[in-house]
């Protein structure tokens, strides 16, 4: 194992978020704070509860979760996509260093950012609404494998993009709308009973409806399914991952 | 070839064809000793990066073995690749870092526990120590280069590939280039540098590799090479100028220089009967006002363009 390899890319990775602190950390609480002031206070003082908890409360899983995945994935696919880019990437490819380690390196400083986003963010919304946290382990359990699935499916969006723009069309074309239509600012069970089969097509869906569970015991979907879809979704992005190292996909072709 | 414990870098049957169906390498077979300066010369898109990039780990091959150290470069990659040091041919740095953190990042992705004394030493010799906390984005095209060769011997790697180390550097930073490279190979490392520089490969290689059109077309040592290949010229400087060759001399080929004051006589030193020895008594007999004499060898950019024409 080559340890120090995790170490300088992990630091160099954590480094570049410090040097752009306010992009990296103040801009999530920043949104967040205002889905809070339009969707909490202005809507949420109309709709008063789902599920019989306050709309304002109610949603702090759902934007924690929007936060995590835009997040995790911008963090990820950048940190891999740049130095691409710039051509540095040559000397990770010529390190004795494995699929892995790149990844406990990179995915790992992406994972870490977006979890301490995601308690930023968390503690940004106790200002707001009163929080109780049913199961605090569960939670910090679906943060953490969210944290990290993202990370990876940032870190694959990363190999494969070889350009700005195909970087920005998967979170921009897929991912910010999966997580809208993903029971983040509503329960599945207002919808019209249609589109709640169509919603259970949604992976993210699975994901909220756990993370919410761990906060308010109210869910969409029982939680041994919530957590089986998230471990299924980061098995398939190691396979992804460990087969384009392997078959050196877009980058020792 | 035999592979003796002297070879370093043993590159058999090695082929490559990119994604797009380009075939940039065609079964070349490579041995590279220890401690020898290799120059492995060709003109642009002749194959030189990508066979660079197989052994260092960042194109795959199609086909072929290549070991270094007695290691698969793909079984072993770990302690190949460690062996091994690259600086690119062009100048890839990330923008941000500074040149200190750059350095000690590659010592660790190459797996070696940190050592600031040995950074340091390394940045001095490379004439970088008093730019360790400038960002890398503020340094000229000759510092990035440099920032670019201590990267690749942060790790204290035992063979070193420069591809094109002096491609669009000026000629004194060429001949610093040349004098680093040299107290390098001192040091103990095996150099391996491409270049389409003749005059470079000429300058510092013990070894050439002519290679053209993914093909490695020969291999030898630098002397042996002129030796073999090059033809010389006498070259007689007359007190007056003719108008023609003078007839009892045409037999022996000679070339008239356009001023009329020299007599060019090409041959192949290597030939047990050079003919000069004959040339210079038929001159002498034909009464011809010998001023001077004197012969030169082929350069290396002659042969090589001879190569490559013969070739293609
Ligand atoms: N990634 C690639 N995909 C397709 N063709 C490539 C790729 N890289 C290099 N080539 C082609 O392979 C040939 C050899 O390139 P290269 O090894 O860079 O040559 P050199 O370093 O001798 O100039 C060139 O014709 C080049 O266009
Ligand atoms: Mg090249």
């Amino acid at each position: 194992m080559n340890t120090y390899a995790i170490r300088v890319i992990y630091k160099q990775e954590m480094m570049r978020a410090w040097e752009t602190l306010l992009q990296s950390f103040a801009s999530p609480v920043l949104s967040t704070s205002l889905y809070f002031v339009v969707f909490g206070s202005a809507i949420g003082s109309r709709i008063q509860h789902v599920e019989g908890v306050s709309y304002g409360s109610f949603i702090v899983p759902g934007l924690m979760m929007l936060a995590l995945l835009t997040q995790s994935i911008a963090n990820a696919s950048f940190g891999i996509f740049f130095p691409k880019f710039t051509g540095a990437i040559y000397e990770v490819m010529s390190a004795p260093i494995s699929f892995l380690e790149i990844i406990l390196g990179y995915v790992g400083a992406a994972a870490t950012k977006s979890f301490i986003i995601g308690l930023i963010i968390l503690i940004t919304a106790s200002f707001f609404v009163p929080l109780h946290i049913a199961h605090p382990v569960w939670m910090v359990a679906f943060l953490v494998l969210t944290c990290i699935s993202f990370s990876l499916f940032g870190f694959i969006i990363g190999l494969w993009a070889d350009d700005f723009e195909k970087l920005q069309l998967i979170p921009l074309l897929v991912i910010t709308p999966l997580v809208f239509l993903g029971g983040s600012f509503y329960s599945v069970s207002m919808l019209p009973p249609a589109w709640q089969t169509v919603t259970l097509f949604n992976p993210v869906v699975y994901l909220i409806s756990g993370f919410r569970w761990s906060f308010f015991e109210v869910s969409d979907v029982s939680v041994a399914v919530s957590l089986s879809v998230v471990l299924v979704f980061l098995a398939a992005c190691l396979l992804t991952v460990w087969w384009m190292f392997k078959t050196g996909y877009r980058l020792r072709q | 070839m035999s592979q003796s414990s002297q070879t370093i870098v043993s590159i058999s049957d090695l082929s490559k064809t990119y994604a797009n169906g380009y075939q940039a390498l065609k079964h070349v077979s490579l041995d590279i000793q220890r401690g020898e300066i290799l120059a492995l010369l060709g003109p642009n898109g002749a194959g030189k990066t990508t066979l660079i990039s197989i052994i260092c780990g960042i194109v795959n091959a199609s086909s072929g073995t290549v070991t270094v150290g007695g290691h698969d470069i793909v079984s072993a990659y770990r302690i190949t690749r460690g062996m091994i040091g690259l600086v690119p041919q062009e100048l890839t740095l990330g923008a941000f870092d500074t040149v200190w953190n750059t350095l000690s990042f590659s010592r660790g992705l190459f797996g070696k526990k940190p050592n600031p004394a040995y950074i340091e030493a390394l940045l001095k010799d490379l004439s970088l120590w008093d730019k360790k906390n400038s960002v890398l984005m503020a340094l000229s095209g000759g510092m990035k280069r440099r920032v670019l060769i201590g990267k690749a011997l942060s790790h204290e790697p035992t063979v070193l590939f420069l591809d094109e180390p002096t491609a669009g550097v000026d000629v004194e930073l060429r001949k610093d280039m040349w004098a680093l490279v040299r107290r390098l190979r001192e040091s103990g490392v095996t150099i391996i540098l491409t270049t389409h520089y003749i005059e470079e490969a000429e300058a510092i290689a013990d070894r050439v590799g002519v290679i053209n059109h993914g093909e490695l077309l020969l291999v030898d040592d630098k002397l042996a090479l002129m030796h073999k290949l090059g033809k010389r010229q006498m070259i007689i400087e007359l007190e007056t100028p003719l108008s023609a060759v003078p007839a009892e001399l045409v037999a022996w080929g000679l070339e008239l220089s356009e001023d009329g004051k020299e007599l060019v006589y090409t041959y192949d030193p290597h030939k047990s009967n050079t003919g000069v020895n004959g040339l210079l008594q038929v001159i002498n007999t034909a009464g011809l006002p010998v001023k001077d004499l004197r012969t030169t060898q082929t350069s290396l950019e002659e042969i090589f363009v001879s190569l490559v024409n013969k070739r293609s």
